[in-house]
C-alpha cells in the first residue's frame, strides 16, 4: 500500500466517511499540501501527544484535571453524568451547566458485552461520597441508556445525594449529540426528582 | 415509574399533533421502487382513491403490497430478510449469473399522512442489513413512521392466523394499534430489546453470576416498557372488540379478548401494581428463564383471542371460510373504530381477498372501502370481480415489473 491509500484507508474509518468520500477528501488535501494537509498533520500530531483523559471526570483535554474539573468558577456539587465526552460538549455549548460532569465512556449491554465494571462508575460512586449533592442523570432515552441510569440510581443510593434526570423532549431513542442546543438547556432546567 | 409519562409525552414530538381533522384520507401519492423485488425502476403517481392491481401469478402485485407496508413500522407483510427484497438480476445477462445484486433497494413514496404530505424513503444500502428509513430527508427510524400513516394488511398467508401461534396475532394486533398510537411501535421494540439484554445477560453469566444490581434494571425497564405495551393491546382490544361485537353487515360478529399475564394484572389492578408484580416475577424466574431463554413471564406471551360471536364458537374451531370472515370483520371493524374515533383510516393492503369472498360480503367490503375514503390496495387476477369498484378506483394491469392504467378512473 502506498501513502496516499494509507490516507484514504484512515480516513475512510473516520465516522460518517465511506471509501468514496475518504477519497475526494484525501484529494481535496493533496491538492492543498502546503495549506492544509501538513498543518492539518502537524495539528493531528500535536494533539495526539497532547490529549489527555481527565482523571477525576473522564473528559479530554490538554490538561488533566480538565478545564471544567480545575475550573474554580463550576459548582463542584452538582454532577451530570454522561455517556460520551461528546455529550459532554454537547451540554457545554449550552453554556446553560455551571456544575461539573462525569463521562462514562458508554452504556450497559449485555448484547455488546459492556458491563458496569467497562464503565466509569466506581469511580462515580466515589465522587459522591465527596462534596457532591447533586447528581443529573443525562444518558440517552434509549434502551440502555435508561437501563444504565437505574443501574447508576441504585448504585449511589448509599451515598444519599440527590438524584435527578434530565427531561428531554426527545423522541425515544434519541441521542443528546443530536440535540440543538436549545432543546438540550430547556431540559437541563426541567431536571426533575426521582424517588 | 415515569417513563409511560415521557413515552406518551416523547411519542407525540416531532410528529406534531397527531389527529388529523375529520374526514382526512391518508393515502400514497408517489409510489417509487428502485431495485426492489422484481421492479428495476417504476414510478406511480395516485390519485387518494383505492388502488386495484389485476394480473396473473407471478406479476409482481404483492411485491407492491409490500412496498407500500414497508412505509409502516416493522418488515413488510412477508417479514423477509431485509436482503431479501434486493431485486436479483434477470438469468442468462452477461456471465450468466445468477444471484444477489447486493447493491439494496429503495422505496420512496410521498404520502399524504395524518400531519399532512410526508416524503418516506426506505431501504437497503449496499452492505448493510438494517433498513434504514427517512422522513423528509433527514435519518429517521422505522418506528416513527407510525407518526404519519399506518397500514393494514391481509394475505393469503394469514388464512392460518387463528390456528398459528399466537405470535402472528400478536403482531396484527400491534399492527392495529401502529394505526392509532405512534409510541406503540417504539415501545415494543423496546421491550424486545431490554427483554434480549438480560436474557443475554443471564445466559452468558448465569443467574447468580450476573450482577444483580444490572439484572434489576433491566427488568425494570421490561417492566415499565411491558406494561405500557400490554395497556395499549388491552385498550385496543376493549374499543375494538365493542365495534366488532356488532358485526359488519354480512361478515360476522366478533368477540376479542386479549389473555396474558400482565394484561390480566392490569385489568385487576393499578399500572403501578402492575409493574411492580411483573418486576417481582422476572427477578423470582431469573434461575428458569437462564435455562430456556427469553423470559417465561411478560406481554411477549400474551394472545389475541377471538371467537365467532353468533356460533358462539373460538376462532380456531370455525371452518376456513369463517375464518377468513371474522379476519376481515376485525379489519373491518378496526377502520370503523378509526373512522368514528379520528376520521383517518389507515391504508388497507387487500391481497387476493376480494375473490375468495362471497358476491354479498365482496359488495360490502366495496363499499366499506367506499364509504371510509381509505386508499385501499386490492389485488386479484380478474378484472370482472372489481367491477363495482370501476368508478371508484384506480386500476393497473401488472405485467413484466410495470404497470399500465386500466379505464378512466386514473386520471385526476
Ligand atoms: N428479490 C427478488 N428479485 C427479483 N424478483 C423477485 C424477487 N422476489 C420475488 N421476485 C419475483 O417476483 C415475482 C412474484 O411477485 P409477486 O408480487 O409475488 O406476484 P403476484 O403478482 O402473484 O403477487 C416472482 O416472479 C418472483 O420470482
Ligand atoms: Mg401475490
Ligand atoms: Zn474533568
Amino acid at each position: 500500500m502506498n501513502e496516499i491509500e494509507r490516507v484514504i484507508q484512515l480516513l475512510s474509518r473516520l465516522p460518517g466517511l465511506g471509501p468514496r468520500s475518504a477519497r475526494r477528501a484525501a484529494l481535496h488535501m493533496i491538492n492543498r499540501r502546503e495549506s492544509l494537509m501538513q498543518p492539518l498533520a502537524q495539528a493531528l500530531k500535536d494533539a495526539g501527544e497532547a490529549i489527555k483523559i481527565c482523571g477525576t471526570c473522564g473528559n479530554l483535554d490538554t490538561a488533566d484535571p480538565c478545564g471544567v474539573c480545575s475550573n474554580p468558577a463550576r459548582d463542584g456539587t452538582i454532577l451530570c453524568v454522561v455517556e460520551q465526552v461528546a455529550d459532554l460538549w454537547a451540554l457545554e455549548r449550552t453554556a446553560s451547566f455551571k456544575g461539573r460532569y462525569h463521562v462514562l465512556g458508554g452504556v450497559l449491554s449485555a448484547i455488546d458485552g459492556v458491563g458496569p465494571e467497562d464503565l466509569n462508575i466506581s469511580a462515580l460512586v466515589e465522587r459522591c461520597s465527596g462534596e457532591v449533592k447533586e447528581v443529573i442523570l443525562a444518558t440517552n432515552l434509549t434502551v440502555e441508556g435508561q437501563t444504565t441510569a437505574h443501574y447508576i440510581i441504585e448504585r449511589l443510593e448509599p451515598t444519599g445525594v440527590a438524584v435527578t434526570r434530565l427531561a428531554h423532549g426527545v423522541p425515544v431513542g434519541g441521542e443528546l449529540d443530536y440535540l440543538d442546543d436549545g432543546t438540550l438547556s430547556a431540559a437541563l432546567q426541567a431536571r426533575r426528582a426521582l424517588g | 415509574m415515569i417513563a409511560a409519562e415521557r413515552l406518551d409525552h416523547t411519542g407525540a414530538t416531532g410528529t406534531g399533533d397527531t389527529r388529523s381533522a375529520p374526514g382526512e384520507t391518508v393515502a400514497v401519492r408517489r409510489l417509487t421502487l428502485t431495485d426492489f423485488r422484481n421492479y428495476t425502476a417504476l414510478r406511480l403517481d395516485l390519485e387518494p382513491s383505492p388502488v386495484v392491481l389485476i394480473g396473473p401469478n407471478g406479476a409482481g402485485k404483492t411485491n407492491l403490497l409490500e412496498a407500500v407496508s414497508l412505509l409502516t413500522p416493522g418488515r413488510g407483510l412477508r417479514r423477509a430478510r431485509i436482503a431479501d427484497m434486493d431485486r436479483i438480476p434477470d438469468t442468462g445477462r452477461r456471465d450468466g449469473s445468477v444471484g444477489i445484486s447486493g447493491a439494496g433497494w429503495g422505496v420512496a413514496a410521498e404520502v399524504d399522512s395524518i400531519v399532512g404530505p410526508v416524503q418516506i424513503g426506505t431501504g437497503r444500502e449496499a452492505g448493510s442489513d438494517r433498513r434504514s428509513v427517512r422522513i423528509n430527508g433527514a435519518p429517521s427510524s422505522a418506528q416513527a413512521l407510525s407518526g404519519y400513516l399506518g397500514a393494514v394488511w391481509v394475505t393469503p398467508q394469514m388464512n392460518q392466523i387463528f390456528l398459528e401461534s399466537a405470535g402472528s396475532r400478536r403482531r396484527f394486533l400491534d399492527r392495529l394499534i401502529f394505526a392509532t398510537d405512534p409510541a406503540h411501535a417504539g415501545r415494543v421494540s423496546s421491550y424486545e430489546q431490554a427483554m434480549r439484554d438480560r436474557a443475554r445477560l443471564l445466559k452468558d453469566r448465569g443467574p447468580d453470576g450476573a450482577d444483580k444490581t444490572w439484572l434489576s434494571a433491566l427488568e425494570a425497564q421490561m417492566a415499565e416498557r411491558g406494561v405500557a405495551v400490554a395497556a395499549a393491546r388491552l385498550d385496543m382490544t376493549d374499543r375494538l372488540g365493542r365495534v366488532a361485537a356488532e358485526g359488519f353487515g354480512p361478515f360476522p360478529g366478533a368477540v376479542v379478548a386479549i389473555e396474558g399475564d400482565i394484561e390480566a394484572l392490569l385489568r385487576d389492578g393499578p399500572a403501578l401494581a402492575a409493574e411492580d408484580a411483573f418486576r417481582e416475577r422476572l427477578a423470582a424466574g431469573r434461575a428458569q428463564d437462564a435455562v430456556a431463554g427469553g423470559a417465561g413471564v411478560g406481554p411477549h406471551r400474551c394472545d389475541l383471542r377471538v371467537r365467532h360471536l353468533e356460533k358462539d364458537m373460538d376462532a380456531d374451531q370455525c371452518s376456513t371460510g369463517e375464518q377468513k370472515a371474522l379476519l376481515m370483520a376485525l379489519v373491518l371493524a378496526h377502520a370503523r373504530l378509526l373512522s368514528a374515533e379520528r376520521g383517518a383510516v389507515p391504508l388497507l393492503l387487500l391481497d387476493e381477498v376480494a375473490a375468495h369472498l362471497d358476491e354479498t360480503r365482496r359488495a360490502a367490503l366495496f363499499e366499506a372501502i367506499v364509504e371510509f375514503g381509505t386508499q385501499a390496495w386490492l389485488t386479484g387476477t380478474d378484472e370482472s370481480v372489481f367491477a363495482p369498484l370501476a368508478q371508484s378506483a384506480q386500476a393497473y394491469r401488472v405485467a413484466g415489473a410495470s404497470l399500465q392504467a386500466m379505464g378512466q378512473a386514473t386520471g385526476p
